[in-house]
């Protein structure tokens, strides 16, 4: 599902390899905002302030151990 | 007579070594900042330009203050792009414009040069690196030629053409003058209470009228601008310490910077002890965010700015004196001093408080119009019908009310211009550039406000494909007018009397995320 949301927003994007999605620009604010309000509509996972930091959304491996983290520890 | 650089020739002086302007790359002192930008006018100069359209391409950055100051000094206006702009927009930006100049950095240069041999551009423009033209000393000549432009330059003179989207697929250039942008920082400083100490923590991009109330303020007062990293604002907890740190005292940012960061329950980690003056404006801010700002920073002054580029910047404002609940609006307030709102119903008249009628604006704020564009300039730029003379107003679109309070109120707009992300966006523009694509029929663009989403519905033939409507969007619309959502359509639901069904559409949308959320 998260991969889904990811491919939706940058169809061109591979995100097996991709691992600087922030670094270089891929994502930008915009891109945040809209995966933070699909995460929690789609998925029902709310991420924290703190956990929005460039390392947790430079890969979709990243952000898919964010997303099982804070799933599990709800 | 109100020239700009009147101010930074005091500061150049009084506040010679104090940092200006400080961004990722590095800070300009006044001094550096008035040497730099007379250096860059008198090349200009040299080149024979005067009077004329000079772009000027960098990244956020204290020299892109400078460039814009030297191409005013060469009596020249200024036309800031920027690379976050797809190569199709900025195509439409030099053909409107024909700039004889592009001043850029290291960065952009090799864009620029990609962008014109690939779209094989009609368009005669010497492009200079902004480092080799504002180094080293005036010449005698060059403090001479340099004084001579002041002599002529007249407070009606252009000083910038931003751009901003146009309904018809055509962006319109607003081109602003001395007196007007002089106009607004004047009683724009006294509302914000600006002054020598304070530190603004610009959000806003320069190449919008948005970033003039960091930019002219702090060259008259001898005050500090830093110019936030653009990525702190995916990160608010990152945000917040970067304010705390530089001792930031002053940010007007665009309601959804600030709504991102309530949003996010920031304010749970970090608390933002530094700002004194809090200004939001440009879309409407939840109270529910509002209400969060509040109660992290107490001592903070809030106000609510409204206005149009077309007027310059900010026309009206609201100093928060009381609570507000969620739901409430906050009102837009009272005009800056010297600036007037006229309020118009259907039939012309003036409305009775609490009636709605067209937002209009009348005095010194008022631009120059739409550049290149006299249709369009004179269909907003009207002859103000109760005067018995000539007075010119600008019909803003929006419609507003004055409240029992004494205060204006807006309402709504009177077309399908949107606020997404503190950007102005006309959805007919979108529309305009999805119609353009091969395959594609028809399209509609419509807004959802609860989710801030933009999402197109189209009608089109099988070699249309969505990734392919996707893709084409992004090389021709400016990262924030993008859809969040695209979705093929076999017909596009009527209204009875044949226009397309925006309410259906939403109403549809809304359904169609409503099935897919986890139960």
């Amino acid at each position: 599902m998260l991969l889904e949301i990811l491919q939706e927003l940058h169809p061109d994007v591979d995100y097996a390899t991709h691992t600087t999605l922030i670094d270089d620009r891929v994502i930008d604010s915009y891109d945040i905002i809209f995966l933070v309000g699909e995460i929690a509509d789609k998925l029902d996972v709310e991420i924290p302030a703190d956990e929005l930091t460039p390392e947790n959304f430079n890969s979709y491996a990243a952000l898919n151990a964010l997303v099982q983290r804070l799933d599990e520890n709800a | 007579m109100a020239h700009i650089l009147d101010y930074l020739e005091v500061t150049a002086i009084t506040h010679a070594d104090k940092p200006a302007f400080i961004g990722e790359a590095g800070f300009l002192t006044f001094a550096q900042l008035h040497d730099r930008a007379r250096k860059t006018g008198a090349e200009i100069t040299d080149r024979g330009i005067y009077k004329k359209p000079v772009v000027v391409f960098m990244q956020k950055s204290a020299d892109m203050v400078a460039a814009f100051c030297g191409v005013v000094y060469a009596g020249c206006y200024y036309v800031p792009i920027d690379a976050e702009m797809p190569a199709y927009r900025i195509r439409q930006i030099f053909e409107t414009t024909q700039p004889a100049l592009v001043i850029c950095d290291d960065t952009t240069l090799p864009l620029l040069s990609e962008w014109a041999q690939e779209k094989a551009w009609d368009a005669s423009y010497e492009a200079v690196l902004f480092d080799d033209i504002s180094a080293g000393a005036l010449r005698e000549s060059d403090v001479t030629a340099l004084a001579n432009i002041r002599r002529r330059a007249i407070d009606t003179d252009a000083v910038y053409v931003v751009f901003t989207s146009g309904s018809t697929g055509m962006p319109k250039g607003v081109t602003a003058c001395h007196r007007s942008v002089v106009d607004y920082i004047e009683q724009l400083s006294t509302v914000l209470e600006v002054d020598e100490h304070t530190v603004f923590g610009n959000q806003s991009p320069l190449y919008l009228d948005a970033c003039l109330k960091e930019l002219l303020p702090t060259m008259k007062y001898g005050a500090t601008t830093y110019f936030i990293p653009k990525s702190l604002f995916m990160f608010p907890v990152k945000l917040i310490e970067y304010l705390n740190e530089h001792h930031i005292n002053n940010i007007c940012w665009v309601a959804s910077a600030l709504g991102l960061v309530a949003g996010l329950n920031t304010f749970a980690k970090v608390t933002p002890y530094t700002l004194r003056t809090i200004a939001f404006g440009s879309e409407v801010f939840a109270a529910k965010h509002l209400n969060q700002w509040r109660t992290a920073a107490p001592d903070a002054q809030f106000i609510h700015l409204y206005g149009p580029t077309e007027a310059t910047g900010m026309s009206l404002f609201y100093k928060l004196d009381r609570d507000f609940a969620e739901g409430d609006a906050i009102p837009i307030g009272r005009p800056f001093a010297n600036t007037d709102i006229l309020l118009f119903d259907e039939n012309g008249n003036e409305p009775p408080p609490g009636q709605p009628g067209e937002i209009c604006i009348r005095g010194t704020c008022l631009c120059l119009g739409y550049y290149n564009d006299p249709e369009r300039t004179s269909a907003t730029f009207v002859q103000n019908p109760r005067a018995p003379y000539a007075d010119l107003m600008y019909k803003t679109g929006d419609l507003g009310y004055i409240g029992t309070d004494g205060n204006y109120y807006f309402l709504a707009r009177k077309d399908h211009q949107i606020k997404h992300m503190g950007y102005r966006i006309e959805l007919t523009e979108i529309e305009w550039v999805a119609m353009r694509i091969p395959g594609v029929q028809l399209a509609c663009a419509i807004f959802d406000g609860e989710t801030s989403r933009i999402i197109l519905y189209y009608m089109g033939d099988e070699t249309a494909p969505k990734s392919a409507v996707q893709a084409a969007l992004k090389t021709q619309l400016p990262r924030y007018m993008m859809p969040q959502a695209i979705f093929p359509i076999p017909t596009l639901p009527q209204t009875p009397g044949g226009k397309i069904d925006r309410v259906q559409l939403l109403n549809q949308y809304r359904e169609s995320v409503r099935a897919t959320r986890k139960d």
